[in-house]
């Protein structure tokens, strides 16, 4: 049934704005709850969303998420303003963080966030600007449907 | 083994979510970092976290956690705890260190995420 279902929702995010950090991605549940899509697919897909809107809360000025449902899958893109990333490859390995106190303070900054987001989603692609932003278009396959 | 019992293990207090102290409870896992929750949680979890922020609840409600426990006495604010029990996520406070309320419950036998994972892949 989810498989006819077509959707395609924007969201803004705020960057420092942690009082409403993650919120977004608290919706971005309850939606594909609503739609009936399976529990493991939502799972990997709000947890993927979570540390990616938590991101841009703790690094970006702000963001641009779209969250796009077609037959194939989930596609959750963010296009965000903000320092942008120097060196991605250093930036995807467990650990390396240049998170603040005020970020460790909220729970993140572990260094954790985009190999989570890797781990979580079926296909990720990250491409940023230093001094710019950076863009993250994330793919969760519909057809797979196995517990991680 | 229910949350009933593990309030009564970690001599805990119960914030909210009273009436699911019969939920049963079948692993643990303890972190401070959301994104190590978010790492290794599995849906059933009960999460003991120093982490008192609306981001425990956020972590809890995302990985599909049954129930927090706050360690060393901390308690979360007002705005914390309704949106705890707007997901139905029971929170309880044990004055326990983090290692000292991990330790009780894993000498109980409440395993912890891997050895549950582990347990789960050997019965298959």
């Amino acid at each position: 049934m989810h498989a006819e279902v077509e959707l395609s929702l924007n969201f803004d995010i705020k960057g420092r704005n942690f009082s409403k950090a993650g919120t977004i991605s608290t919706k971005i549940k309850e939606i594909l709850q609503e739609l009936g899509i399976p529990m493991s697919i939502i799972r990997r897909t709000a947890i993927a969303a979570y540390e990616a809107e938590m991101n841009v809360v703790m690094y970006a000025d702000k963001a641009q998420l779209t969250l796009c449902l077609t037959p194939a899958g989930i596609s959750i893109i963010i296009n965000d303003e903000g320092p942008g990333i120097e060196d991605i490859k250093q930036a995807m390995e467990e650990g390396f963080s240049t998170a603040t106190d005020e970020i460790r303070e909220m729970g993140f900054g572990a260094g954790m966030g985009l190999p989570n987001i890797k781990k979580n989603s079926d296909k990720m692609k990250i491409s940023s600007i230093p001094g710019k932003g950076t863009s993250l278009d994330i793919f969760f396959n519909l057809s797979k449907v196995s517990e991680q | 083994m229910t949350l009933k019992e593990i309030k009564e293990i970690l001599q805990a207090e119960i914030i909210c979510g009273e009436n699911l102290l019969d939920i049963e409870i079948e692993f643990a896992g303890g972190a401070d970092l959301m994104s190590d929750a978010l790492s290794f949680g599995e849906p059933g979890l009960i999460l003991l976290t120093g982490l008192t922020n609306s981001q425990s609840v956020r972590t809890a409600d995302i990985i599909g956690a049954k129930a927090i426990v706050y360690v060393r006495g901390k308690k979360p604010n007002i705005d914390v705890i309704e949106f705890a029990q707007s997901k139905k996520i029971p929170l309880l406070s044990t004055k326990l260190m983090m290692y000292t309320a991990c330790g009780r419950l894993f000498s109980h036998n409440l395993p912890g995420v891997h050895e549950h994972k582990g347990k789960k892949s050997n019965a298959c």
